[in-house]
């Protein structure tokens, strides 16, 4: 019987300050063994635990598409013991990665479907992950239109921008962003909340979309009715969760939603699994 | 299910034989309790399982799933160097034989495997442990007023998840082998076979202490009960009102396995520890950026309570996770009665499938409210 809490041995290849605050990191990892980094084999939205020796363990998504294999990223938000220890680290160091964990997003019942997804904040990073396997020449065809709303507080807190502006530039994806507020009198995108702009800008179901949204509870909260009012039923809008977890597997108990375990279960519902569940997330 | 019989005089060479061949467990006075109250340990070369014990504060699940367990070791890395994580040396553990365990305590392992033997993961500490383990069982004669264990679908007799069973008698231990592993284990012990004499006194045993037992909280109506309905009901906060999350019950449950994992250093050297944790407390669920779930007291109690009598029920198929042990209604300090949650929780079920029965036959709008 293999250990499922042993970690594999990675090392840390670069870090990249995401955001004007510093608060976010993005990590990228190469894995130790040939062994290991095939035997991580992961779907978009699934998740793993970085693991540093000494400190803890934390459950992060992953932000990197399988397409950009052998380097895996993650980008992480400086908040706890694991967290800000992660943001003292240099290239080169040394830590572990357990996974890949969590059901991910359903990839076959996506495949065929014009997708809109929906981003807030941090919670961007696995649907940058579907974001950038769904644009590879070999995939594109698989999905019909692809819509993406995203929204930061302000232009210096949006991530990957880089990333974004290409995306935008290439024409295979229509990217919608957009910042609470800001002061740039330039600025080429939208301003205003994500529930706002989804509503001027997201596509109506037409009953073959599907919605994949991530973000704070506040921003999950308004966008729901403006999905209704655009024709998109409980089971075609996806989410993804993010309850404590210790293990990732499935046994250590704490991240359950009724009988649900987000970690295993999970992390990614569709509204009407979780509108049957007592909604503790 | 062969009889055996054992003269007390006889039992502590037979377990001294038996540690030839096999690690043993059993409850032992607590040398670390003023009251020398009894707990569940490995045993020492000289040392005889206590057989006329009457009831453990803890459970015996320590011996499958320790209160702090090493999943590995490693080494601290320093200066960007790599450093390796190594196995736990616990994969490499004797064959355990608990002896004296009483039978709801043995269900209530198969209870815990459920958890740790998922279709996709597989628990190597608990699960090689579970699958070495012999399990030779002491009918529980001297029952508790707070043991419901019949009324959970097991009892002081319950042979099915046990290797032998035994039971005490004035000059005599006697009982049955039930297993092939039962059946080696006796061997090693040299138990003497016992005869249909036995087998009658058995029977006779477990009839007079069922009988003894008090009824049993009824819990019919929960399986086909709507989660949501049984969760949104408004008398939880008044059920909880009392319950200070101490987590004694969770502590002292047999089927409760939640568990924390930690980091603990000395040195360079390190371990990953796991460590049993409590559904009690609020930083068990709080999420890094302070939102919590189940913030409000009454929301962790009512968790573990719905866990217990739907989630688990509902997951699993094979009734509730609760073996009627009786130790949390023992340990409590403030006096809450699984039993009283329980009755509470069905009378509501039984009430909502009632008006919605009514409500099918033509009742009134009220009761369709009321059941919806």
């Amino acid at each position: 019987m293999t250990n499922p809490y042993h970690p594999y041995p990675v090392t840390i290849r670069d870090i990249r300050t995401e955001t004007e605050d510093k608060s976010l990191k993005t990590f990228t990892f190469v894995f130790d063994s040939p062994e290991d980094e095939s035997a991580f084999d992961f779907t978009c939205g699934q998740f793993a635990m970085l693991s540093v020796q000494g400190v803890g363990e934390i459950p992060i998504g992953i932000a990197s598409s399988p397409t950009e294999k052998p380097e895996v990223k993650f980008t992480v938000f400086n908040t706890g013991k694991v967290t800000s220890h992660l943001h003292r680290m240099k290239a080169g160091d040394a830590m572990g990665i357990r996974g890949p964990l969590g059901n991910g997003f359903p990839m076959d019942r996506l495949a065929g479907k014009n997708i809109l997804i929906i981003g807030g904040g941090f919670a961007f990073t696995t649907l940058r992950s579907f974001i950038e396997s769904a644009r590879q020449p070999e995939n594109r065809h698989r999905f019909k239109n692809i819509d993406v709303v995203y929204g930061a507080r302000t232009p210096g807190m949006l991530l990957y921008r880089d990333e974004l502006a290409a995306w935008e530039k290439s024409g295979d994806i229509n990217v919608h962003i957009t910042v609470d507020a800001t002061d740039d009198q330039d600025w080429p995108y939208h301003t205003g909340f994500v529930p706002a702009v989804t509503e001027r800008c997201a596509p109506a179901s037409d009953g073959n979309t599907l919605a994949i949204v991530c973000g704070p509870p506040i921003m999950i909260k308004f966008t729901r009715p403006v999905l209704r009012d655009l024709g998109y039923r409980d089971e075609d809008i996806l989410m993804s969760l993010e309850n404590r977890m210790k293990c990732g597997i499935g046994m250590c108990g704490r991240c359950n939603i009724g009988r649900e375990l987000v970690c295993h279960d999970g992390p990614v519902f569709t509204l009407a699994e979780l509108n049957g569940t007592p909604g503790e997330f | 299910m062969k009889p055996i019989h054992i003269k007390k005089e006889a039992f502590g060479p037979a377990m001294a034989k038996a540690m030839e061949t096999y690690a043993v467990a059993g409850p032992v006075p607590d040398r670390e309790d003023a009251k020398r109250r009894h707990l569940f340990r490995c045993l020492e070369k000289g040392e005889t399982p206590d057989l006329e014990y009457t009831a453990t504060q803890l459970s015996p699940k320590a011996l499958l799933f320790p209160q702090a367990e090493t999943m590995f070791r490693f080494k601290v890395p320093s200066g960007g160097k790599k450093a390796p994580f190594l196995e736990a040396e616990s994969f490499k553990e004797r064959p355990l034989a608990v002896v004296g365990i009483r039978p709801y305590d043995a269900r209530a392992f198969d209870m815990l495997t459920l958890n740790f033997d998922s279709k996709d993961y597989k628990d190597p500490f608990f699960l090689k442990r579970c699958h070495q383990m012999v399990r030779v069982g002491l009918a529980d004669t001297t029952l508790k007023d707070t043991n419901f264990s019949t009324a959970c679908g097991t009892g002081p007799f319950d042979t099915t998840a046990l290797d032998i069973l035994l039971a005490k008698t004035e000059d005599a231990y006697i009982g049955t082998v039930i297993t092939a592993k039962g059946k080696s284990f006796a061997a090693a012990a040299g138990f003497e076979a016992g005869s249909a004499e036995d087998t009658k006194a058995l029977a006779r045993m477990k009839q007079e202490a069922e009988s003894r037992m008090r009824p049993g909280p009824d819990f019919s109506a929960l399986a086909d009960a709507d989660t949501l309905d049984l969760h949104g009901e408004d008398h939880w906060a008044r059920l909880a009102f009392s319950c200070i999350n101490c987590g004694s019950c969770t502590f002292s449950c047999p089927t409760c396995w939640c568990f924390d994992i930690q980091d603990e250093v000395t040195g360079n050297d390190g371990v990953r520890l796991r460590l049993w944790d409590t559904c009690m407390t609020d930083l068990y669920s709080a999420h890094a950026s302070g939102h919590n779930p189940r913030q409000e007291r009454f929301k962790r109690f009512r968790n573990r309570f719905m866990h217990k009598l739907k989630y688990f029920p509902d997951k699993y198929g094979q009734g509730i996770m609760c073996v009627g042990c009786g130790r949390c209604i023992d340990n409590c300090p403030v006096g809450i009665d699984i039993r009283t949650i329980i009755g509470e929780m069905n009378a509501k079920a039984a009430g909502a499938a009632k008006a919605a029965g009514t409500a099918k036959t033509g009742g009134t709008d009220k009761a369709t409210e009321a059941a919806s």
